[in-house]
């Protein structure tokens, strides 16, 4: 990295300090799954003004927890997000102005920056009778999200709301509501399912993009493998419970407060993709993340888990592998008398003396006959 | 179930009285470890029960987990099965405090196939479905050859080939100590992914003077134990334990490529207490004191004929 | 001489249908074991591969059918001529016997689909004692049915046919003896080899001889016992002064064997473990003293002339050796601490249907064909 760059690094970061920024570039890139030696590239992309890329964000069919759960970011912290890292031009909950001043914003964005600016949306779309059961200035939020994808250099949906629907979609799903990549069908979507989903994982995302220009590596349902690629119960800090066969049984109960697995209360651990055990939530240390607090997991980033399985079903363990225990040495194998061969037997004992003592009589009287 | 070498010598003399006309009954073969015979040692007291080995036998034979309960959470077979080639089981005994000790102790043991010197089922398989390996002494399993007649699970002394009872086309299955990776240059996945070095894989002849050496070791001493192979070059620096006096599969049945070393008695980690020579050869001597080269039979027929005949004419 | 002649009747009598029904309850156990496989029918496990498919349907069926072979042993071996009434008969249960055990290895191979690997050079193993056991049966069925071919073409009439298959029937009654010499002594190698599973009472290198001399005894047994039911059921020529007579040769026999048995378990040192009261010893005592009281009884002439004697005494010696071989294969096989068998009830009626076959036969055979010598 060239020394100028470090000057003009210091001058745009300077109320924190440049260690506290490239640590922060560090543990993005490590949070990516990526070499440590490319925190510099990370913090010379984020600190060029010239590559600090407008970003839209729309709002669907949600409750803002993604942009809630954001806000509470802190390393980068917002602030330093929207106005030195990117240049967030439009987001309903942040926007400085409001009504046609906002759509003005958006309008003008879009123009300016079209084919280079990020959008990131929040919330299902609705698309039951023309979409009219989410509204924005006027139109439905269907036609405002087709048409700036199609101007974006990349789609994020953030949340399970927009990767695939969410609670809302949930049947019978009144509203039609449908995830972003369906809604958008031949874009690639990147998906940062979550309810809410750790703000870290889009921020890396969106980082990466910053850095390399292209998307990071996707699973087969668009998300980042580096946050998505693994179950949440390869990594539970329960997970030693699990294999020794220490469940908590019931909330409250000994096994519960002893902190054992959460699988039998419906812990979804064991078939949803998230790093949240590995990088937990709201920066405030460890054991900050549901299962550490004692809630078993309920699958919020997996399609087909949250708001589908009820919560305390129990999940059907997808990659089974040894437990703790030893087989014994010597173990009961093999099954023995059955009541019913008991019974068939018996009526073929029954039979055959009989027959044998009808025939041995009748032999002795026919002799005694002769 | 006891039976000791002289009640098996016995054994053998009852099948020599057999042979009444045979005056020279080979009392027992001698089959030795072929020269490039390869095999396993198994050290119980290196093995701290990880299953690493397991998980490495499902991965390297492609196999499923083999899940027993009501609830399918874990890979817990209780034995070897048609789906598990490879076990470590425990003993315990009383407070099961202290590794590799009988009394209040704990020691884990490995099953699977032994790679028998002579093996029961090789000579029990009537379509040859069973073949040792002429070079490396791999004991396989052909099932195109196979007829499901299962003889082989009733003859393995060591009950290792197992059968898929709820397959309607079912196979027998056993460790073939990965023989499909040795032909690649790779090691048999137990060996793989052993970390202590308690199951180590190499030629069977290194593994029985490794045996030996461990057998010499000074309890609580340190020494250099290999890993994964006898040739490998990885070593752990490690504190020797109190092995019992014995190298099992060095004798049994005739000798084994898959040796073991313990601290306690192999009778108490399920392994049977078998004899050094072999019931194989012990059949096959029966057998072929009868009929070799269908020698007797045709002498017999021939005689039958004569007697046949004479019979008839006094009928006439 | 007399000839053999059918006798007659109804085939489809209330017996009959009994055990048709029994056959028809079979199948559906055995449409089970095709569909979902053994362990779905039965309770064979890893540790006791073999149940009572193999060792009541084959080891022991195809003792039962050792009449023939017995019989022709006096006839031919012995040259006993007046024997010569009690062949067919015998012949008949030989090849029910033997067919269905056949029919029965085909139910319980597991991979049946290619059974015929056996026959195949190139899969043809020379150590194997199921080998040659199979080899032997195999063959020993296609004899029995060449033996016995006789009686249907007196059935067709065709004289000349059965005149020119005569003239070469003695090697056929050669073989007729020397492949079951064969075969029952390779059953009892079979287990030489199952060594260490196999309890000490009942694992010796003698095994071959014990069967085989059991299989004989066995086999006049089961010719008393069915030339006795007949003779009670159907109007047959009276058979009882041959039947009486054959029943000599029982005490030495039975002697023979005993003392042999006896002697091989305390040379080995383990006659103490028959007297510990355990399943094992008790069986072994029960094997051989249901052998020890009909050698009693029929030590005495009188009693061999008793219809009534002679009959539970062959049934005795019968139960003797059934015991004897489930003892070998089962009861004293013990594959390691935890393991337990006992047939499950689709396992039992799989047999009992196979048994069905044969009686069914039985009756069929004896009134259609020319098997007995009328009275």
């Amino acid at each position: 990295m060239k020394k100028q760059n470090h000057f003009a690094l210091d001058e745009k970061l300077s109320e924190i300090s440049r260690r506290d920024f490239m640590k922060f570039c560090g543990i993005m890139a490590v949070s990516m799954g990526l070499p440590i030696g490319v925190a510099p590239q990370i913090a010379e992309a984020i600190t060029n003004p010239k590559r600090r890329p407008p970003v839209i964000w729309l709002h669907g069919q949600e409750c803002t927890g993604c942009t809630e759960s954001l806000l509470r970011a802190s390393h980068p912290s917002l602030e330093h997000l929207i106005f030195d890292l990117i240049s967030l031009d439009y987001h309903e909950t942040l926007n400085a102005g409001a009504g046609h001043q906002a759509e003005a914003a958006l309008h003008n964005s879009i123009k300016e920056n079209a084919g280079k600016f990020i959008l990131v949306v929040e919330g299902s779309t609705p698309l039951k009778e023309g979409g009219k059961y989410c509204m924005i200035g006027g139109r439905p939020f269907v036609d405002i999200v087709k048409e700036t994808a199609a101007k974006a250099a990349a789609v994020i949906a953030i949340g399970s709301c927009a990767s695939w629907g969410g609670v809302q979609s949930s049947p019978p799903n009144p509203t039609g509501a449908t995830g972003l990549p369906e809604v958008l069908k031949g874009t690639t979507v990147v998906t940062i399912p979550g309810c809410p989903p750790n703000p870290y994982n889009f921020l890396s995302t969106v980082l990466y993009f910053l850095t390399f220009g292209k998307l990071p590596a996707l699973d087969d349902k668009a998300r980042p493998k580096f946050a998505y690629g693994r179950l949440i119960h390869e990594n539970c800090e329960r997970r030693p419970h699990f294999d020794a066969g220490r469940f908590a049984e019931k909330f409250g109960d000994e096994g519960h407060r002893q902190g054992y697995c959460l699988y039998k209360l419906g812990c979804k651990g064991p078939i949803t993709n998230a790093n949240c055990p590995s990088i937990l939530f709201c920066d405030v240390g460890a054991g900050a993340w549901p299962v550490g607090t004692g809630h078993p997991c309920f699958g919020c980033t997996e399609q087909a888990v949250g708001f589908k399985i009820p919560l305390h079903t129990q999940a059907e363990v997808s990659q089974i592998t040894p437990d703790a225990a030893h087989a014994p040495i010597e173990t009961e194998q093999g099954k023995g008398l059955s009541a019913g061969a008991a019974g068939v037997l018996g009526g073929i004992a029954g039979v055959a003396i009989g027959a044998g003592a009808v025939i041995a009589k009748q032999l002795g009287q026919s002799e005694e006959g002769e | 179930m006891e039976i000791k070498r002289r009640d098996f010598l016995k054994g053998i003399a009852g099948g020599a009285a057999l042979a009444l006309a045979q005056p020279a009954l080979a009392l027992a073969r001698e089959k030795s470890r072929l020269p490039d015979a390869v095999g396993i040692l198994y050290d119980a007291t290196l093995c701290i029960g990880c299953k690493a080995c397991m998980v490495g036998c499902r991965k390297a034979n492609n196999l499923p987990a083999e899940t027993i309960g009501p609830q399918k959470l874990w890979d817990n077979p209780i034995d070897l099965s048609a789906r598990t080639l490879n076990i470590i089981k425990k003993y315990v005994s009383g407070t099961g405090e202290y590794k590799d000790r009988e009394i209040n102790g704990f020691s884990f043991i490995k099953r699977h196939c032994m790679h028998c010197v002579d093996p029961a089922c090789v000579s029990a398989c009537p379509a040859s479905a069973m073949t040792k390996d002429k070079k490396i002494g791999i004991v396989s399993y052909n099932k195109d050859a196979c007829i499901g007649c299962r003889y082989c699970q009733v003859a393995c002394p060591f009950n290792i080939p197992k059968f898929e009872w709820d397959n309607p086309f079912p196979q027998i299955v056993k460790c073939q100590l990965c023989n499909h990776l040795l032909a690649k240059g790779e090691l048999p996945g137990c060996c793989d992914a052993c970390p202590t070095g308690a199951s180590l894989f190499g030629p069977a002849a290194a593994l029985l003077e490794e045996a030996k050496r461990r057998q010499k070791m000074q309890p609580g001493s340190y020494y250099d134990f290999p890993v994964s192979t006898i040739t490998s070059g990885k070593i752990q620096y490690q504190q020797a334990a109190q092995y019992i006096p014995r190298i099992y599969g060095e004798n049994e049945v005739g000798g084994a490529q898959v040796l073991m070393l313990a601290g306690v008695p192999f009778e108490k980690l399920g392994l049977p207490d078998l004899p050094s020579g072999s019931y194989v050869a012990l059949a096959e001597n029966i057998q072929h004191t009868l009929y070799k080269g269908m020698i007797l039979p045709i002498v017999a027929f021939g005689g039958l004929i004569f007697l046949v005949k004479r019979s008839d004419k006094n009928k006439e | 001489m007399k000839k053999e002649q059918p006798l007659g009747g109804k085939i489809f009598t209330p017996t009959f249908l009994f055990f048709l029904l029994l056959l028809i309850i079979s199948l559906f156990f055995l449409a089970k074991r095709f569909m979902y496989g053994l362990g779905a029918v039965t309770n064979l496990s890893d540790g006791y591969p073999w149940g009572i498919w193999i060792v009541f349907d084959v080891v022991i069926g195809t003792a039962f059918g050792c009449g023939g072979y017995a019989i022709a042993i006096m006839v031919y071996l012995f040259n006993k001529g007046e024997y010569h009434p009690l062949i067919r008969p015998a012949l008949m249960t030989s090849l029910f016997g033997y067919s269905l055990a056949g029919l029965a290895v085909f139910f319980d191979v597991g991979r049946y689909w290619q059974i015929y690997n056996i026959f195949l050079p190139w899969y043809l193993n020379p150590n194997s004692v199921m080998l040659e056991v199979a080899l032997c049966i195999g063959a020993y069925v296609v004899v029995l049915w060449i033996e016995f071919t006789p009686a249907f073409l007196e059935k067709l009439g065709a004289d000349s046919a059965k005149k020119s298959l005569e003239k070469i029937m003695f090697i056929f009654v050669a073989l007729g003896i020397l492949l079951p010499t064969m075969h029952q002594s390779s059953l009892g190698t079979m287990m030489v080899v199952a060594g260490s599973k196999l309890s000490p009472l009942w694992w010796t290198g003698l095994l071959p001889l014990l069967f085989l001399i059991s299989c004989i005894f066995m086999g006049y047994a089961i010719v008393i016992f069915e030339a006795s039911i007949t003779a009670q059921r159907y109007k047959i020529a009276d058979e009882s002064r041959i039947l009486s007579k054959l029943s000599g040769i029982f005490p030495w026999m039975i002697g023979i064997y005993l003392i042999i048995r006896f002697a091989d378990v305390a040379i080995r040192g383990h006659l103490g473990l028959a007297f510990r009261g355990d399943l094992m010893g008790n069986m072994f005592l029960l094997e051989n003293l249901l052998l020890l009281i009909p050698m009693g009884i029929l030590f005495m002439p009188a009693n061999r002339n008793n219809a009534r004697m002679l009959f539970l005494s062959a049934i005795s010696i019968i139960l003797a050796g059934t015991l004897y071989r489930f003892n070998c294969y089962l009861i004293g096989f013990d594959p390691g601490v935890g393991w337990k068998y006992f047939p499950a009830a689709g396992e039992i009626l799989v047999t009992v249907g196979i048994v069905s076959i044969e009686i069914m036969a039985f009756l069929w055979f004896i009134k259609r064909l020319p098997i007995y010598h009328r009275a």
